[in-house]
């Protein structure tokens, strides 16, 4: 019956494209959280007709389906299990078109994000969802988690940018929603839907992007604040002054501690919180805003703002942003990076809040992120092997979720729920709330075979 | 595989470590730079993938079956993937640490004994072993081979790899160089030129080039004829006692010479050489004299951008671009020196071609012993090489000069391939005349 199985997924896409060695499987069983397991089979198609074939097949058979990208998410959504069929739309990576007229750019879902962004830039677009692992991950996967990124201030996450997609649903059938249309209301909006929806609903197989001019240049300041409220305060200040960044990072005083510790470039570790700043747009226009945004930032409590006017500057101010990741990297053999958002003015209470419940569990948590959207990750570092350490961990976890959950905020702001975050999902979601959606997978997926029991399942895991 | 940092005895084993292994936290950046991945398209065949094998093996969750030795040899090296990762994993000295483990833990076949442990240790053998080759190109069965289809019906893609050594010299350099060449003018250094295995068998023009500039900057070269291969074949095989014993040859035998700086104009060659401190830091009775030995390694390019350089340079009249050998980038840091002679030299044009430092898929054996995917990588470096409509690529590496070149032909493009040292050669002898 299994070999059966895999005979017939190897005349779909041919003999090269099912992977079945126990390598092959190691392989195709991770993403960038710490889950791990292996799959029963991985498939590698390379059209929406034969993902189609795959989809009825397993829908006939009642076989979980695992379709995924590079397996770059932070939330276990497409971690398979034993008995799932990962389906990797790795090989689907042509862009199809560049529409200079009606700015959009049609792709496959294999693209990766910064092989589309130079694409378009070189002839003067943008695209500007910036998930930080745009180098390696998929188009497909960032609509597919609702990735956002630094940006999200003035231009948006994923889901502002998706005008239209072709999926095949779990029972085989290509449909197709929106188009190369900036607007359109006719019926409800499925495009949406599917933008976050983490693999359950069905297969994406073409995605129609919205593409805008590409601003000129960009310039960058960093502001140190000795306190935490006043850093947070700067962001409505910028704003109230008619500037609009396009990006503002917040790391906290022990991330800053952490990363001067790695670096040793003499950032203050007495200091409540670092802002990084950045402006876009025509040169002549961003000089001058650059500069008032270094005054609003002293005005508001900095002791020390630094501006940068040339590129090479910019870069200087961003290595001590760019250096979290490596300076956690070294300090614990694993890291869950956390991904709550809240409301501008919760960051500082947030922010505490997590202060609070390091200490309880004994933990180091460093808090960094996008202060402009209230999109902060705490990372909770732990070695997996160390039981009685995880046991923290997962408590400090599901404390974190609810602190941000009773200041108005949410689980994710742009990892997705996957396995990692499903405990907590009812915290979030109300029983009615959680009931419709999965009234709407089961319209989509009677048979439940895509990403079977994740995300909106509490009780399963 | 152990979960512990086997070193013990001076020549250790080296297992790769646990804690090493989960510190990768696979956020998959490495995917974007891994030639292989970027090649045939599956996680099995990206640095994350081999990383997640060997730790899977280290948790006893996979045998050391052929396929996971097979994914082992895949790797081809080039440590782009170090380069980029944000935990600092270092994913190749990881594969070559699962190699190790591979050649202690299986039975090797006795083909891989016999050339590291018979063939690669003697130069003397090894220059009798390419007399075939020298024979096979030069007596016009090479014409026969290439126009009668013949090298088709050889095993192992032998039949087109025949193809890909350079017209071998009439003698290799080590038999025809002296000991000392004497500096010209004034002797400002006494060098020690390291003449790697490949340079002296394959590239002999080019070295001896090397030693003409070196003896016009005012250095006394001195080449050790019993220098014995580097150990960076043996060591990329797994074979670590073998690596470790060329290394101590090598150092006993420079430590006798007296010179202030090693030489070599073989980046495989630079980079073992200046690696050998780690190779050996366990080691008590070599661990001085091989920190000793690795701070005197210079690659050419380094030493002579780190002296008065002799500017009465000829015209040398090309469009060239340079291709950064993944020893020399990565393995030592070494890109910008090479770029600066070039750009010295009058009548040159340096045109960057895209991806520079990606490596060309010659790694050693690699073009052999993995003909498909190594050409895919090819491929894409001559495309990029033919957008810069350069005459002349330029690479200080025996290996990607036999890759280039190969490719060049393969393409059909109007370039041809030089080590950088033999353009400033050139310029100097376009002075003198």
């Amino acid at each position: 019956m299994k070999t059966e199985i895999v005979e017939r997924l190897r005349r779909i896409v041919g003999e090269e494209w099912v992977l079945t060695t126990p390598e092959d499987l190691v392989c195709y069983g991770y993403d960038a959280s710490y889950l791990q397991d292996r799959p029963w089979v991985v498939v590698l198609p390379s059209s929406a007709q034969e993902i189609s074939e795959i989809l009825k097949l397993a829908n006939q058979e009642q076989l979980p389906i695992v379709a995924r990208g590079t397996g770059t998410g932070m939330s276990g959504g497409s971690i398979p299990d034993q008995a799932s069929i990962v389906l990797s739309v790795t090989r689907m990576s042509r862009i199809e078109e560049i529409d200079l007229v009606n700015l959009v750019a049609v792709v496959e879902p294999g693209v990766i994000t910064a092989d589309l962004q130079a694409e378009v830039e070189e002839l003067g677009l943008f695209y500007p969802p910036d998930p930080a692992s745009l180098k390696q991950s998929t188009l497909g996967g960032n609509v597919a988690e609702g990735a956002g990124g630094p940006r999200c201030l003035k231009y948006g996450t994923t889901k502002d940018y998706v005008l239209g997609l072709e999926v095949v649903l779990p029972t085989g059938e290509v449909i197709r929603t929106g188009g190369k249309l900036m607007k359109d209301v006719t019926g409800y909006n499925l495009t949406q839907l599917f933008v976050g929806s983490e693999g359950t609903l069905g297969v994406i197989t073409e995605i129609i992007l919205r593409l805008i001019p590409k601003p000129e240049t960009k310039r960058t300041a960093m502001a140190i604040f000795p306190r935490l409220e006043d850093a947070t305060q700067t962001v409505t200040n910028l704003l109230g002054a008619g500037i609009l960044p396009s990006t503002i990072e917040i790391m906290d005083t022990t991330t800053i501690r952490v990363v001067e510790e790695y670096l040793k470039m003499g950032l203050p570790v007495e200091a409540g919180a670092i802002l990084i700043v950045e402006v876009d747009g025509r040169e002549e226009a961003i000089l001058p805003e650059i500069e008032q945004v270094g005054r609003v930032c002293e005005n508001s409590g900095a002791s020390e703002v630094k501006v940068a006017t040339t590129a090479e500057g910019c870069e200087a101010l961003w290595k001590a942003r760019r250096a979290v990741s490596p300076a956690l990297g070294r300090l614990a053999p694993a890291k869950q990076g956390e991904d709550i958002a809240v409301p501008r003015s919760a960051i500082p209470e947030m922010v505490r809040r997590i202060g609070e419940i390091s200490k309880k569990y004994d933990l180091v948590i460093p808090v960094f992120g996008h202060a402009g959207d209230g999109n902060l990750h705490p990372n909770l570092l732990f070695d997996t092997r160390d039981h009685e350490m995880m046991e923290r961990v997962h408590q400090a976890a599901s404390e974190i979720f609810g602190a941000a959950i009773e200041l108005g905020g949410t689980l994710s702001g742009e990892h997705g729920i996957g396995l990692v975050k499903q405990p907590y999902i009812a915290r979030r979601l109300s029983p009615p709330v959680l009931e419709l959606m999965q009234r709407i997978k089961a319209t989509f997926d009677p048979n439940g075979i895509l990403n079977p029991g994740k995300m909106i399942y509490p009780e399963q895991s | 595989m152990a979960d512990s940092n086997g070193q013990k005895g001076f020549a250790p084993k080296r297992v790769p470590s646990y804690d090493e292994l989960l510190n990768c936290i696979r956020c998959g950046l490495c995917l974007s730079v891994c030639p292989t991945y970027r090649q045939a398209g599956t996680e099995t065949n990206s640095p994350r993938g081999r990383v997640a094998l060997i730790r899977a093996a280290a948790e006893g969750k996979l045998e050391l079956s052929p396929n996971f030795v097979d994914h082992m040899y895949r790797c081809l090296n080039c440590m782009a993937c170090a380069a980029v990762c944000p935990s600092g994993v270092e994913a190749h000295e990881i594969i070559v640490d699962a190699r190790i483990e591979i050649d202690n833990k299986l039975p090797q076949p006795a083909i891989k004994n016999w050339i590291f442990e018979g063939l690669v240790p003697s130069p003397g053998r090894m220059e009798a072993a390419v007399w075939p080759l020298r024979l096979y190109q030069r007596s016009g069965l090479r014409w026969l081979a290439e126009h009668t289809g013949v090298l088709n019906l050889l095993p192992y893609n032998l039949g087109k790899t025949a193809q890909m050594p350079p017209t071998l010299p009439m003698s290799p350099l080590r038999q025809r160089l002296p000991e000392v060449t004497p500096a010209r003018g004034e002797r400002r250094y006494r060098v020690g030129f390291f003449l790697g295995c490949a340079q002296s068998l394959l590239f002999a023009e080019s070295s001896a080039a090397t030693v003409r500039v070196l003896s016009r900057n005012g250095a006394e070269v001195v080449t050790p004829k019993g220098a014995v291969c580097c150990g960076m074949p043996a060591m990329a095989y797994g074979d670590l006692d073998s690596a470790l014993r060329l290394a101590r040859q090598n150092i006993d035998l420079f430590e006798r010479t007296g010179v202030d700086a090693i030489v070599t104009d073989c980046a495989t060659c630079g980079e073992s050489g200046k690696h050998y401190r780690e190779w050996l830091k366990h080691d008590p009775a070599y661990a001085e004299k091989a920190e000793t030995y690795s701070s005197r390694f210079r690659d050419i390019s380094e030493f002579l951008t780190e002296i008065p350089l002799d500017d009465r340079l000829g015209e040398v009249k090309a469009k060239v671009t340079y291709h950064d050998p993944c020893h020399l980038v990565r393995g030592q840091g070494v890109s910008a020196q090479p770029r600066q002679l070039l750009q010295g030299i009058p009548g040159v044009e340096l045109v960057e071609m895209k991806e520079a430092d990606w490596c060309c898929g010659g790694a050693g054996t690699y073009a052999m012993t993995h003909y498909e995917m190594s050409m895919g990588i090819l491929d894409r470096k001559m495309e990029n090489a033919a957008a810069t409509g350069a005459e002349v690529i330029a690479s200080g590496c025996p290996v990607c000069q036999m890759q280039l070149a190969y490719g060049v032909k393969r393409a059909g493009l109007p370039a041809q391939v030089t080590h950088p040292i033999a353009l400033l050669d050139k310029a100097y002898e376009n002075r003198d005349r």
